[in-house]
């Protein structure tokens, strides 16, 4: 054993308290969650239905719950691994001490890229909504959606600059006000309050299952975007007052509540709007929350509905800042990038150069590609990440046993997650092949490229032995 | 082991290697779009003349819905015939998985040999 205890608040084996080391302590547990629900609940409000264009409204429940028990796995064991290892950079960090730098480069990027495309989504989500309420407002003509995503970007860019404090308060009232529109959306159109107005046996009539048996396993692709980013609340180890606390049960909490959040959202939506409008998202349903609430003939409700998905696409956007902008930090503070990336701002402890050099990365996407094709590089990156994970708790337990290092959560039925995650893992990948296969390929191809760049160019500007933080034992078998 | 001192890097260098990143990056998902590979475009095999909701196959409750979202069946031709083709060759997907296979026993074997000399370094030998 150490002399090092993830549990302490005083011996956790973290940067010195109050010093100014490293990033600000400040955010406890509901921060966690808003970090976490913030940047996902956002798929529920757009992109999940591209699983009902793919398989029918059935398959994408059925991609709903098995992409549901993919993400309980990574909940659960992102929450083992991190509440050991409590750093900025999330899941690079943990690959950096676990499998090696290269793996650990290839991590930060899948990182960055998952966040900066579902970042530029959102923008383009909040971009349509702005025309749509100058359409309902009356507006003729059609409404030029490039400034509203430009504003977006960079005010949420300038928000995370100025400090994590304000940007994850901010993040906790807007997805509260989200998830609180999903509730009483349910509340009105079920018949619960008032009178119900859900048809899914009249809708689903003659299309349940428009593909068949493949079209399950097709929906799976987009059925990752009920959760993507619930492994974001890694990104805050190092700036949560107690990691071994906060981190499970931010991470753990919100995983529960998109469960139910997707499941509703897919039940008042499947039952009001028929499935190819509801599975379009580029031609018919970009928001199908508020497509729904349209149908409801209720004003309040699309008023409510309208505040949440513009306030969904902000909070998620705004994490995705907070947590793409952490993960390149990180490879800047280890040379795995230019050192310039690794400074943190005299006065705010923002990772400000991070934040300032992706908004033209999330603006190009954002102006000059399709909804589907962002969401997908998203996607694709998010995928590559979940499949490191079997890979990396299996090498923890077996470099680290549980004996070794105190962890502050230890996930129970270790291998089981590990294989689930895995094999769901295979299964969307091949839902990725059917369809966006040219995609998959040109990404693997970049990460190979990279990857060779990485090791024979860029790996000589880092330190070796230095770049292990953790005050951990030596691992067995070295 | 020896300790390992890296090279300092000027800030030319620093600059062309955020440049390789970002045009990497940018190429990966434009590349295909501008090559017209990006797929998953969904067609509409047989087309429907002068549609009616009976002949785009729409119960009465389904065209309900599509009027009170303010479509016509012409306006909803395309969007309720458009299919994607889940056809697919065995060498495409076993091509997709050799690829797969390939980039992570590449990452783990280099990542290994990284790693042994970052835990000879920082435990020493």
């Amino acid at each position: 054993m150490t002399d090092v205890d993830i549990t302490s608040k005083t011996m956790d084996g973290m940067g010195p308290h109050g010093t100014k080391v490293g990033l600000l302590r400040v955010l406890g547990p509901a921060h966690v969650w808003a970090l976490g629900v913030g940047i996902v609940l956002v798929g529920e409000y757009m992109g999940w239905n591209f699983a009902v264009g793919k398989g029918g409204a059935y398959a994408a429940l059925i991609a709903c719950w098995f992409a549901g028990i993919l993400y309980t796995c990574v909940a659960m064991i992102d929450s083992e691994v991190t509440s050991t290892v409590a750093s900025a950079g999330g899941q690079y960090t943990q690959a950096k001490h676990i499998i090696g730098p290269l793996m650990a480069f290839n991590v930060g990027l899948y990182l960055v890229f998952a966040y900066t495309m579902l970042e530029a989504a959102n923008a383009i989500t909040a971009g349509y909504l702005f025309s749509v309420v100058a359409s309902m407002a009356g507006y003729q003509a059609p409404l030029d959606q490039r400034p509203f995503i430009i504003l977006v970007i960079m005010f949420l860019a300038w928000l995370n600059y100025r400090g994590v404090l304000a940007t994850l308060t901010f993040n906790l009232v807007i997805t509260a006000f989200a998830f609180i529109a999903i509730l009483v959306l349910f509340l009105a159109t079920s018949g619960i309050a008032g009178g119900g107005i859900m048809q899914h046996a009249a809708l689903f009539e003659g299309h349940e299952l428009p593909y068949g048996w493949i079209g399950i396993l097709a929906a799976m692709h987009f059925g990752l975007w009920y959760y993507l980013g619930i492994e974001g609340t890694t990104q805050a180890a190092e700036e949560v007052r107690s990691p071994a606390r906060a981190l499970p049960f931010g991470t753990l909490a919100g995983i529960m509540t998109l469960l139910i959040a997707a499941t509703l959202t897919w039940y008042v939506s499947s039952g009001v709007l028929p499935w190819e409008y509801l599975g379009d998202g580029v031609n018919g349903s970009v928001a199908p929350l508020f497509d729904t609430a349209r149908l409801s003939g209720s004003t309040a409700l699309v008023w409510l509905l309208g505040f949440g998905t513009l306030f969904a696409t902000l909070a998620s956007a705004n994490g995705c800042i907070n947590d793409a902008s952490r993960a390149w930090f990180a490879m800047g503070r280890d040379k795995y990038l230019p050192g310039w990336f690794g400074a943190v701002h005299p006065k705010y402890r923002t990772p400000y150069r991070s934040i300032v050099f992706l908004v033209p990365i999330a603006l190009i996407f954002a102006l000059g590609a399709p909804l589907d094709q962002v969401i997908t590089f998203s996607i694709l990156s998010g995928l590559l990440g979940y499949t490191f994970m079997p890979l990396n708790i299996i090498l923890f337990r077996r470099k680290w046993p549980l004996h070794s290092i105190k962890r502050g959560y230890e996930h129970p039925f270790h291998p089981v997650p590990a294989i689930t995650l895995l094999t769901l893992c295979g299964v969307t990948f091949f839902a990725v092949f059917l369809g966006y296969g040219t995609q998959l390929v040109a990404m693997i191809g970049f990460y190979i490229v990279v990857s060779l760049w990485f090791h024979f160019w860029r790996y000589r500007f880092v330190n070796r032995g230095a770049q292990f933080t953790m005050p951990w034992p030596k691992p067995l078998g070295y | 082991m020896a300790h390992y001192t890296p090279p300092k890097q000027g800030r030319a260098s620093q600059l062309i290697d955020v440049i390789v990143l970002v045009i990497l990056t940018v190429g990966a998902l434009f590349v295909p779009l501008w090559l017209g590979l990006a797929g998953a475009a969904k067609s509409v095999e047989t087309p429907v003349a002068n549609p009616t909701w009976e002949t785009l196959g729409q119960t009465p409750a389904q065209a309900a819905q599509y009027e009170a979202l303010g479509y016509t069946p012409e306006a909803a031709h395309d969007l309720i015939l458009a299919r994607f083709d889940y056809s697919f060759s065995i060498t495409a997907l076993l091509t997709m998985i050799a690829v797969i296979l390939l980039y992570y026993f590449l990452i783990l074997r280099f990542s290994e040999v990284e790693y042994r000399e970052v835990i000879a370094e920082k435990f020493g030998e």
